[in-house]
């Protein structure tokens, strides 16, 4: 393992293999919660910590599982690990950075049921990534989650103040063809390589 | 067969694990709550009105428990749910004085035009207009309704004189309309108060004559009469001070031009004199 790899995965959960864009993971937080500019980014951050978490947590179970010869019982059992997870680390935030945790709000146990941190886990299985490479893989998978948020927000206030939408596009069909366009635009990220 | 049971072997110590480990933290990262809080929210009417300068009923309820507002910091609330805050916080709270929204015009159509205001049906925008909208009063009711919107308990209408009327009955003195005038014609007055002043203008006497047929002209009989020296002629329009007013009506009878009414009798609105 050296930096270019870690750059290289970086750099490919961000713009190449993008949760969203590319990968569509994670697209209801991404439709629900990007009205707002300031709400998206919470989100966002709120998303970036959970992933990273979780593929902290998750890397020493799946060797059990694997020890075990039991990798069909994987989704499972991320799943159980991640709700434990969140569920844990709010209460450890209300009590001890009470400012981060209001910061957070109700963003964090939505995550619980976000798609994007579920297929990190996997994903890192899948990639045969070892612990330093997986939680870099769930830190930066966020950092792409929160790019294309923050984006998709900024994009959505404007639509809903000053463009000229046709009645019958108002909200959320416009909202789902802008998302479109964006994925568009990211693939053209795909030929990307480091080094 | 053993792998079936592996797998609910894992799955449920896992689960025992993580569920214990949950219930152990809950318990150490505990952060307790002051019950009064959810007591005060209770009775607060939960329209998240603003009124009361927090960010809705939520944020004002922790305010009062946490002794950073008064307990009658709502608006809103009446009498009796202001003492069951009091109650709840352990003070007792003094007799307030009930205060509701006026709106200080009588005049509205009765003012004459300067031009004929087709556009939007908003205050603000008629007011973007050159001459700054269509009256030719420059302190009279536009009655575009920016203050009907503004009104969550539906309290504010227009009456047949294109002038904005406050419910007496339900305003709450939230104090939005006041904010959505732009002409800043409502104010509050107590709502025992009988003799209400209904004119703004701070023109010069002869011209607020020309300009409304309902105007205060500034001739001072109203402050020559009054027998507690409660009302006072500022800027060339009468101005009633509440606190020493004693609803005798005097100044009622005297004012020339009828813009003091009293609130109580058959018009809440100024009758028409030399219409």
């Amino acid at each position: 393992m050296d930096w270019q790899t870690l750059l290289s995965i970086a750099l490919g959960a961000i713009l190449v293999n993008n949760f969203i864009l590319v990968q569509f993971l994670g697209i209801c937080p991404f439709m629900g919660v990007s009205k707002k500019m300031d709400t998206a980014v919470g989100m966002g951050f709120a998303v970036i910590f959970v992933m990273g978490l979780a593929s902290a947590l998750c890397y020493p179970v799946n060797l059990l599982l694997v020890k075990l010869d039991m990798e069909f019982m994987q989704t499972v059992t991320f799943i159980l690990v991640i709700a434990a997870l969140v569920q844990f680390v709010e209460m450890f935030l209300q009590k001890t950075i009470p400012s981060l945790y209001e910061a957070l709000g109700v963003y964090l146990p939505l995550i619980t049921t976000n798609c994007a941190v579920l297929g990190v886990v996997l994903l890192n299985v899948q990639n045969d990534y070892n612990f330093i490479e997986s939680v870099v893989y769930g830190l930066t998978g966020g950092v792409g989650f929160l790019l294309a948020i923050v984006l998709f927000a900024s994009i959505r206030e404007r639509l809903a103040f000053n463009a000229e939408t046709p009645k019958c596009f108002e909200g959320f069909p416009i909202a789902l063809i802008t998302a479109g366009l964006m994925a568009l635009a990211f693939s053209g990220f795909s030929g990307l390589q480091v080094f | 067969m053993t792998t079936v049971l592996y797998a609910v072997l894992v799955l449920g110590v896992l689960g025992l694990v993580f569920g214990g480990g949950l219930a152990v933290a809950s318990k150490v990262f505990e952060v307790k709550k002051d019950p009064r809080v959810e007591e005060i929210r209770a009775t607060l009417p939960g329209a998240n009105c603003g009124g009361c300068g927090f960010a809705g009923c939520d944020a004002c309820a922790t305010a009062i428990a946490t002794g950073k507002a008064p307990v009658n910091a709502c608006p809103v609330c009446s009498g009796e749910q202001t003492t069951h805050i009091a109650a709840i916080m352990g003070v007792e709270v003094e007799a307030t004085e009930r205060r509701v929204a006026f709106v200080k015009c009588a005049g509205g159509n009765r003012s004459n035009k300067k031009y004929e205001y087709i556009g939007i049906e908003d205050c603000v925008g008629a007011m973007k207009i050159a001459g700054n909208g269509p009256l030719e009063c420059a302190y009279g009711c536009l009655g575009f309704g920016s203050c009907v919107k503004a009104c969550a308990f539906g309290a504010l209408s227009i009456n047949q004189y294109g002038v904005a009327e406050v419910d007496r009955e339900k305003c709450t003195l939230c104090r939005k309309c006041m904010a959505a005038c732009p002409r800043h014609l409502i104010i509050e007055v107590p709502y025992a108060a009988d003799v209400m002043m209904r004119c703004s203008s701070k023109d010069k006497g002869a011209v607020s004559k020309k300009n409304c047929a309902v105007s205060c002209i500034g001739c001072k009989l109203c402050e020559k009469n009054c027998p507690s020296d409660a009302i006072h002629v500022v800027d060339s329009v009468a101005v009633i001070d509440y606190t020493k007013c004693t609803s005798c009506g005097t100044c009622v009878t005297k004012c020339p031009r009828k813009v003091l009414v009293n609130i109580h009798d058959d018009g809440k609105v100024a009758p028409v004199v030399n219409a």
